[in-house]
């Protein structure tokens, strides 16, 4: 019997690439061979760009062709008065805070909502939630500027409550602009961002709930004491998984708003990329690798930590 | 970085192993507590049935004792729960609002007359409603070409790379496909390495992409998300369909089209619409392919160039429009039609549509 079970396994193995079975996947080969193809040249292919950032690359002479930098682009993205430092701080800056705002308001928007015991209530408030999530950023910012402008409703409203003597002009001053990136994101993500909160906490077993209620516990502590560790897992996973974004700040709504005045504390490494990659291809793609490995370090030093502490972790 | 890569993989699939079995553990756990719970709620049930059994013999005031004994957990509402409730459903309330206000007055100012708009003092309701601005988006020719291009690229594009994942994700969630593995690392690493913008942009150039049509289409048709959220969803059907199909002289091809797609219908509606959210909002691609091609630009980025033209000053009245018997539209006026119009069809249809994006997200959400 086992020897027979050997005999199968070793047939399996050896047929694994076996003559047979590659003419009968025939069909599926070809299609995978033309994904192949497709993911080298549109996805492989620019990663063999990166040869740029260490040439002085002149779009005649072509990659190939064009003359051997070394690391002088990298140098020059931190040589002295370059403007590439505050980029970076913009950029860090504007993503914590992003980061931040974003997963608390998630959070407590999802632990809130799963409070209500009217399903309508609940069904409506979640759609409307979504509602942002869905339109562009271009939507959004015509939306914030009408919003925080001198005579908008956000001025409106902070003069009524007598909050503000008189309507600030939140787009002339710079102080003002990272506040209104996080704010914005809030609005459009908040809801979507709760889905996966929420989904989780439906996961959570009803029985401790009903224990803990026998046991005499509050809303208050039931939600303190299961549905936060419930998360737990969840929370520390995106954690991980947005870290890396936090380096990609965002590029729409500060290309977008943060025009004229405002664009020392608005750019960040992809407008600067835009920019002046568009003129330099060399100097772009410089900092769009410098960016790709900070955005690596950040993931895996946040693994890293969560794995020696002995939370869940993603590799 | 290759080898990495794939010890990095492995140390996944063992991290994912090891996530079973204490996933298998939690549900033993879990499933420990539920008796333990039944057991214990069946207790207090008996308990409570003898009290109320009680109470039929005993006295009032004893009753009540009972009551209170056995019924207070049931009966959850304090006054804090009161409290809680109460502000709970007033912060609600009022995160609806700030979500729903800026939108509908945005829509209301684009139905206001020009000189009502001026004044900036519309709420919720429209002052002397008229169409004129929406007349005079829709004359523009940057705003036609826009919505010609945009429809195009939503309908190709979303029928184009739905199909395109769709096919790629059922070759890798087909156990027996020899390079399953290989495949699908070679897709999940394109998901954390990419060249940029900059290498890009030179790639579309050399492809001769730039300044057509396609350049909207085929570079983002295949993308490992929208692969990984299909292969889950595949991987749940069960290989015996497949294997009663093959016994029947059926082919791949045909294993695809007549069996795994018509079961597939949910997961490949939310795929299509995350893809054709994406296509109608987008701009970027058509500032940095399109700028100086008017018939190719999209709705969005014409959008854009129409808010940066309008100055932001709402006292300057502009007389561009054909409003013959009404004051002339204003800035605001204009501005406000134009963001609602692009908005619209997605409002119109995502209250139907929004059960086809959690299920989505919620397939591909922890598993990124």
């Amino acid at each position: 019997m086992s020897s027979n079970e050997k005999d199968a396994s070793e047939i399996k193995l050896k047929s694994k690439i076996s003559k047979t079975e590659l003419k009968r996947q025939k069909v599926l080969l070809i299609i995978a061979a033309l994904y192949v193809i497709y993911g080298i040249v549109f996805y492989y292919l620019p990663l063999a760009g990166w040869v740029m950032a260490f040439e002085n690359f002149s779009i005649g002479k072509g990659i190939f062709k064009s003359e051997k930098a070394g690391l002088r682009w990298f140098k020059y993205l931190f040589k002295k008065n370059s403007s590439f430092p505050r980029v970076i701080r913009n950029t860090l800056a504007m993503g914590s805070l992003n980061l931040i705002s974003q997963t608390v308001t998630a959070i407590g928007f999802a632990i809130l909502l799963n409070e209500v015991r009217n399903t309508f209530g609940k069904k409506l408030v979640q759609t409307i939630s979504y509602l942002p999530h869905f339109l562009s950023w271009i939507v959004v910012t015509s939306i914030v500027r009408e919003a925080f402008a001198t005579n908008g409703m956000v001025n409106e409203l902070l003069v009524n409550l007598h909050i503000l003597k008189t309507p600030i002009s939140y787009f002339m001053h710079t102080q003002y602009f990272w506040p209104i990136v996080a704010i914005s994101n809030v609005w459009k993500e908040t809801g979507w961002n709760a889905i996966i909160y929420l989904a989780t906490i439906t996961a959570i077993d009803p029985a401790l709930y009903e224990a803990a209620a026998i046991d005499g516990a509050g809303r208050w502590q039931k939600i303190k004491n299961i549905t936060l560790p419930g998360l737990r897992s969840t929370i520390i996973i995106l954690l991980i998984m947005n870290i890396g974004n936090v380096i990609n700040a965002g590029f729409e709504i500060q290309y977008l708003l943060g025009t004229g005045v405002l664009s020392p504390v608005s750019t960040t490494i992809d407008i600067y990329v835009l920019n002046h990659g568009m003129k330099n291809f060399s100097l772009g793609t410089a900092a769009g690798i410098f960016k790709t490995f900070v955005s690596m370090i950040f993931v895996f030093t946040f693994n890293f930590i969560a794995r020696k502490t002995g939370e869940d972790h993603l590799f | 970085m290759s080898d990495k890569e794939k010890i990095n993989e492995n140390e996944v699939l063992e991290n994912e192993v090891k996530e079973n079995v204490s996933k298998d553990d939690a549900l033993e756990k879990a499933r420990e507590a539920r008796k333990a719970m039944a057991a214990r709620s069946a207790a207090v049930k008996e308990v409570a049935e003898k009290a109320s059994a009680d109470d039929v013999v005993v006295s009032n005031g004893e009753a009540a004792v009972h009551e209170i004994k056995f019924k207070k957990p049931r009966a959850k509402m304090n006054g804090w729960d009161w409290a809680f409730v109460i502000c709970n459903t007033i912060f609600l309330i009022c995160f609806c609002i700030v979500t729903l206000y800026p939108v509908l007055n945005t829509a209301a100012y684009s139905f206001t007359d020009g000189r009502e708009a001026i004044l900036k003092n519309v709420h919720l309701l429209p002052k002397k409603f008229t169409t004129a601005a929406y007349e005079q988006v829709f004359e523009m020719p940057g705003i036609r070409w826009g919505l010609l291009t945009t429809v195009g690229r939503t309908a190709i594009g979303s029928i184009l790379s739905l199909a395109a994942n769709a096919l790629l994700a059922f070759i890798i969630s087909r156990k027996k496909f020899l390079f399953r593995n290989g495949l699908s690392l070679f897709w999940v690493i394109t998901m954390y390495a990419s060249g940029g913008l900059i290498p890009t942009i030179y790639l579309m150039t050399k492809l001769h992409f730039v300044g057509t049509f396609w350049v909207y289409v085929i570079p983002g048709m295949v993308s490992a998300f929208n692969i990984l959220v299909l292969r889950t969803f595949m991987d749940g059907i069960p290989e015996s369909y497949e294997e009663s199909a093959q016994l029947d002289g059926a082919g791949y091809m045909t294993i695809f089209a007549k069996i795994i797609s018509p079961l597939c219908k949910p997961v490949y509606a939310t795929i299509f619409l995350f893809v054709a959210v994406g296509h109608w909002n987008s701009w970027f691609d058509a500032l940095i392919y399109n700028k100086f091609n008017i018939k190719l630009t999209t709705l969005q980025y014409e959008l854009q160039k129409l808010l940066a033209s309008l100055t932001q000053k709402t006292g300057s009245a502009d007389s561009g429009g054909k409003t013959t018997t009404q004051s002339p539209t204003t800035s605001i006026q204009v501005r406000s039609a134009a963001t609602i119009a692009t908005m619209l069809p997605i409002i119109c249809l995502y209250p139907f549509l929004q059960r086809y994006f959690v299920t989505g997200i919620q397939l591909g959400g922890v598993k990124e």
